[in-house]
């Protein structure tokens, strides 16, 4: 009963790929300068953003804190207006909806996020189960009994006891508890799409993996599409079919989820896979190698390519950020680097220590 | 690990038992022991207990929360201080100076209509009697060591301003400011990405070695524990169900529940395409059995685990479990 076999990647691809549900092209967000007037407001907190997500596929994000993950989360859900570019949610621009029609939109429950801090945006003075009933409620949807056993099923499927929580405030529950609650908050419209910013970063393993599971068969019941931001890679590789790799604001590389992460084709998805504790593979780059060698001159700030300070082989055309392209070595992926996969070469020659495996 | 024996005592929890509102218990009968430089890992189900213990070696339990009985001692001889019952005055001689602490929920712990920066430098300025100049100065520095970038940048920034990965290296700089004995991080790095977290992990670990900071680590990720905690705590249900060394825990679990926790896991496993799952659900915060907590979730349940409250058994070598059964009896049982 509990555990769920996922489609195979090649299974995947044999069937017909439908029109993607969310499409999001050229976004850039950008928040207003604080008042303090310091440098740091005035930069684009997402920049050029390209992603797209089919009804019953999952999308992992993961990157850098503070690279924009949440803010592309909050533009789809019309939570911060976009500086540039198009959102498009069944074919229309919901990024340019305003007033009445934004409200509309927002009330129809069609596309729920699921905040990274539950804590936070929870209602503190409502219990579980006003929380869990109130999107139904904004939507208007089914009648009073069936939303009440709307709400009980929500709560069961997220592996919450609506009798123990129902009841109870945000604060009197525990951490991963409360993340739960918001879940089921946003699944309890059915919604086709859903966006989870952190969805399993509080929970143990074993009620991670429910949460996952719920979201696996979500896909295939209700054909949802799903995001899923986080920093935990290896929950994302068991579940998600393509994943999007975000660092300072730029999508810096996006593919099948498995392709990335063990072939990664961009400098920065190598550190970040390199530096996941303890995953079990033999031949994988350390950490340090990946880092510029010490004695390197410190590239200048903010030029070019948004890596390339961190880059253990940025040289001259990284003055310019390379735009996100198909790379033929690694088919189906899009990279931002100017030298996606042939790094590796240089990264041997300006490393020798490298260990011969 | 055996020289770690001799070193004095830095937190000394016995006994606790918590109770929440309406007199709920949802923490009992909880010891534990955390050396000067040692890190301890606390792991368990959500809704365990953890981050109560946490808060009651804190005095910051939840409104209606109350520690009903049970002992924390914070250090050695004769800078012992007893928390329990301590007063207001000794608290604040205790909380940030000698105790840092990272919550679960980070934006709930600063004030919201203050920079980020000023916080951290009025608590320099309390705490360890700096001048306006040179908080400032140490507060960017901190930042930078928590890998801000933007360090005198950020300073400025309010706290809904920052991502939840910056608010939690805010807090991060915050608890280790006043250079405290112990740090309690209750999942300090889950809003952190792998990279940031491994240079925040190594941070730590290298106060533990220049300064004998003890950490008290709450954390999901086993991953993480395996890397920087040399010894491990597992809770279930309100209770301590299995202590000790880290690799002997994680690599030979004793308890049931242990063993049903090792069984999901995918410890950094890109392979699996599996996502198994602990049939069944904790009781609830406060429930009372008679018998052990995890018996109706337990595929090695008999008689006795129903009918009375189970002990903890020392295994030896610094190993304890709370089970019925002994490691030879788990051998032969088939799990139902
Ligand atoms: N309300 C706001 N006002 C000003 N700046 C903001 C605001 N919210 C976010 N930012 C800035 O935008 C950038 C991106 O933040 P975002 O929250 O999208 O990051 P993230 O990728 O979700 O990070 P994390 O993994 O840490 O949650 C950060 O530099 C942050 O400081
Ligand atoms: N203020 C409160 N009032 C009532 N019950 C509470 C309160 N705070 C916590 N509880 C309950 O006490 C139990 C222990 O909570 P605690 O926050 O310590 O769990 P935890 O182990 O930290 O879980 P998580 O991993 O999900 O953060 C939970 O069942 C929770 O619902
Ligand atoms: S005491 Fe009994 S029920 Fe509890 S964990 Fe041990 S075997 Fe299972
Ligand atoms: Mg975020
Ligand atoms: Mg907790």
């Amino acid at each position: 009963m509990s555990t769920t076999h996922l489609r195979l990647p090649e299974q995947a691809e044999a069937v017909p790929t439908p029109a993607p549900l969310l499409r999001v092209r050229g976004l850039s967000v950008s928040y207003a300068p604080p008042r303090k007037g310091t440098h740091l407001g005035t930069g684009a907190a997402l920049r050029d953003a390209e992603l797209e997500v089919r009804p019953g596929e999952i999308v992992g994000i993961v990157g850098e804190t503070g690279s924009g993950k949440t803010t592309l989360a909050r533009a789809t859900v019309g939570l911060v207006a976009p500086a540039a570019g198009t959102i498009e949610f069944a074919g229309d621009d919901i990024g340019r909806l305003r007033g009445r029609a934004r409200r509309a939109f927002r009330r129809s429950g069609q596309v729920q996020l699921v905040f990274q801090d539950p804590l936070r945006s929870l209602d503190p003075d409502l219990t579980v189960a006003e929380l869990v009933r109130e999107p139904l409620d904004i939507a208007g949807l089914l009648s009073r009994s069936e939303r009440q056993q709307r709400v009980a099923a929500s709560l069961d499927l997220v592996g919450l006891d609506p009798e123990a929580v129902g009841h109870r405030r945000p604060r009197e529950l525990s951490g991963g508890q409360r993340q739960r609650v918001s879940l089921a908050r946003a699944i309890a419209t059915r919604p086709r799409l859903l966006f989870c910013d952190e969805p399993v970063s509080a929970l143990d393993v074993s009620n991670r993996n429910l949460v996952l599971n719920l979201l696996d068969r979500l896909r295939v019941e209700l054909d949802l599409a799903v995001v899923i931001i986080a920093h935990d890679l290896s929950s994302l590789a068991g579940i998600a079919d393509r994943v999007a790799v975000f660092y300072r604001g730029r999508i810096v590389e996006q593919g099948r989820i498995r392709a990335v992460l063990e072939e990664p084709a961009h400098p920065y998805t190598a550190l970040l896979t390199a530096s996941a504790p303890s995953v079990a593979q033999e031949d994988r780059l350390r950490p340090d190698q990946l880092r510029p060698a010490a004695g390197t001159p410190a590239w200048p700030a903010d030029l070019g390519c948004v890596f390339a300070h961190r880059c253990p082989v940025a040289h001259d055309a990284c003055a310019e950020q390379p735009a996100p392209a198909v790379v033929p070595q690694a088919p189906g992926r899009l990279v931002a680097c100017h030298d996606a996969v042939d790094w590796r070469e240089r990264l041997d020659h300006s490393h020798p220590q490298k260990e011969s495996a | 690990m055996s020289s770690l024996r001799e070193e004095p005592s830095t937190l000394e929890v016995s006994d606790l038992q918590i109770s929440v509102a309406d007199g709920l218990v949802a923490v009992q009968d909880v010891s534990f022991q955390i050396r000067r430089g040692e890190s301890v890992g606390l792991v368990g189900e959500s809704g365990s207990g953890k981050t109560l213990t946490c808060r009651a070696a804190l005095g910051l339990l939840p409104a209606g929360g109350r520690v009903d009985a049970g002992r924390i001692v914070l250090g050695d001889g004769p800078e012992a201080v007893e928390l329990t019952g301590a007063r207001r005055s000794t608290w604040d001689g205790v909380r940030a100076s000698r105790i840092g602490a990272v919550f679960q929920d980070p934006a709930s712990y600063l004030n919201p209509s203050l920079t980020v920066g000023h916080q951290l430098a009025e608590q320099l300025r309390v705490k360890r009697g700096l001048r306006r100049r040179e908080a400032h100065a140490r507060t960017v520095e901190l930042f930078a060591e928590v890998g801000l970038h933007d360090p005198a940048g950020v300073f400025h920034q309010y706290p809904h301003q920052l991502s939840g990965g910056m608010l939690q290296r805010v807090l991060i700089a915050i608890a280790i400011s006043c250079e405290p004995e112990l740090l309690i991080a209750d999942e300090a790095t889950t809003a952190l990405d792998v990279v940031i977290q491994a240079e925040i992990l190594a941070l730590l670990r290298g106060l533990r070695a220049t300064h004998g900071l003890s950490l008290l680590l709450v954390t999901h990720d086993l991953a993480v524990v395996a890397e920087s905690c040399e010894r491990i705590l597992v809770m279930y249900g309100g209770q301590i169900v299995e202590s000790g060394p880290t690799d002997q825990v994680l690599g030979d679990p004793q308890h049931p529940y242990t063993r049903a926790l090792m069984g999901v896991a995918t410890i950094g496993d890109w392979g699996r395409r599996r996502l198994d799952v602990i049939p069944g659900q904790p009781p609830a915060a406060g429930e009372r059995l008679p018998g052990c907590r995890f018996a109706p979730r337990c595929g090695y349940a008999e008689a006795a685990c129903l009918t009375g409250p189970v002990p903890v058994t020392d295994l030896g070598a610094g190993r304890t479990s709370r089970c019925v059964r002994t490691s030879a009896s788990l051998a032969e049982a088939v799990p139902a």
